[in-house]
């Protein structure tokens, strides 16, 4: 008698485990489904009053400058609080952005909340590929943390590469129901005739939840962006 | 070139700019005796170079001898006021340079830096030189784009406008219209 009920449990342990796994898989599955078809649906209305905390990727060169030309048409009250993350190279952009936030606070503004950070890059330029894989995963283990942090609603970028991470984790937030956010991502405005690398890994991997581009032969390359004109 | 009544020259600054970027080349050329004879013979007074990141060190001058007076610095905070100041613009490609450029109405040429890789620089150059608002060349042709270029036929830069985007932006996100 013994035996067989200590056969029997031996026996369903395995079973519950693959049972159990299989449903994990499904529901995973689902719900990816589900944030793939979310992605690029405007959400529900909202008050006025209601603020988003908002994660502002920045990026050296004209990057940094674009993003902040955005960011003086953004109502500010809404978008609060904010945070802005640059490469751990980029010395200029972080200091922009405070200037930027900075002329918010003289101005009078209120309900003003900013924090900057940096994050490790990818890849330094010139790097060798093999150093080059231990080094991704480093950013990408430095990019969950911070967004574990930040969890933020909504997301804004235009072209660095270290948007790239970044997007993918809040990507990976939604179907895990974390925090769902909503990914904007306006190319450069250098970018005429090509994407860059970020854009195109966005556009393609459907994860931005609007894709802007300031060009008119970029939107007649890829018709599921939105063309904007010029923003400078 | 004019000389006010009490004799003192009237300066036409070119400004020369690499951003934050490493472009010995242009600031080699723009240092180069042809390039800095032709602006002299287009009435230009003064050269003045932001050299960024380079390591070649153009040579100063103070341009006592019937030359152009020659001055450069690596970095500044903001080229605004410099950008203000010049009477022509010679820029790299970088988007910022000739954004920031291209609104104060300076007449401007950008110099495409050949050595980078994936120049998706030139494509902004070019798509802007197309519709007429600034000049562009390469390194080696620069001293024949200043000799041949003509201001005047420039056509003014029209600022863009981010608030469509923001407008897009708020509406997906369901806030209110603004009133």
């Amino acid at each position: 008698m013994e035996k067989n009920t200590s056969c029997f449990f031996s026996n369903s342990s395995p079973n519950l485990v693959i049972t159990c796994f299989v449903a994990f898989i499904t529901i995973i599955l689902v719900r990816f489904l589900y944030v793939i078809y979310r992605t690029g649906k405007p959400l529900n209305k909202r008050t006025s009053q209601q603020t988003l905390s908002t994660l502002i990727v920045l990026g050296s060169g004209g990057h940094t400058a674009g993003m902040i030309n955005l960011l003086l048409v953004l109502q500010k009250d809404r978008f609060t609080p904010r945070f802005y993350i640059a490469a751990a190279t980029d010395n200029m952009s972080l200091q922009k952005a405070r200037v930027f936030e900075n002329s918010l606070v003289d101005s009078g503004a209120k309900g003003i909340s900013a924090e900057f950070m940096q994050i490790y890059r990818s890849r330094e330029v010139g790097q060798s590929y093999v150093t080059s894989v231990w080094t991704t995963l480093v950013a990408t283990a430095h990019a969950l943390w911070l967004m574990i942090k930040i969890r933020p609603q909504v997301v804004l970028c235009n072209g660095p590469g270290t948007c790239i991470p970044l997007c993918v984790i809040a990507f990976i937030f939604k179907v895990v129901g974390i925090r769902w956010s909503s990914i904007f991502y306006v190319e450069s405005i250098a970018r005429v005739k090509r994407l860059s690398l970020s854009g195109l890994l966005l556009y393609k991997l459907q994860i931005a939840d609007q894709f802007f581009v300031q060009w008119p032969q970029l939107q007649r390359k890829y018709p599921r962006a939105r063309y904007v004109g010029c923003l400078m | 070139m004019g000389e006010a009544r009490d004799g003192v020259k009237v300066k036409r600054v070119v400004f020369v700019t690499v951003g934050t970027t490493c472009f010995d080349a242009l600031v080699k050329v723009a240092d180069c005796q042809e390039v800095k004879d032709e602006l002299y013979r287009r009435g230009y007074t003064d050269l003045l170079i932001q050299m960024g990141r380079g390591s070649y060190l153009p040579a100063k001058s103070t341009g006592d001898d019937g030359s152009l007076a020659v001055d450069y610095f690596t970095f500044s905070s903001s080229i605004a006021d410099h950008l203000r100041s010049a009477s022509l613009v010679i820029s790299h490609a970088g988007s910022g340079s000739i954004f920031e450029t291209l609104q104060l109405g300076k007449p401007l040429i950008v110099v495409v830096n050949e050595d980078l890789m994936d120049n998706h620089q030139s494509e902004l150059a070019e798509e802007l030189a197309e519709r007429k608002h600034l000049y562009c060349s390469r390194p080696l042709t620069l001293h024949q784009t200043i000799a041949s270029m003509d201001l005047n036929s420039l056509v003014p830069y029209t600022p863009g406008d981010a608030t469509p985007v923001a407008k897009l932006i708020n509406r997906f996100l369901g806030f209110p219209e603004e009133s």
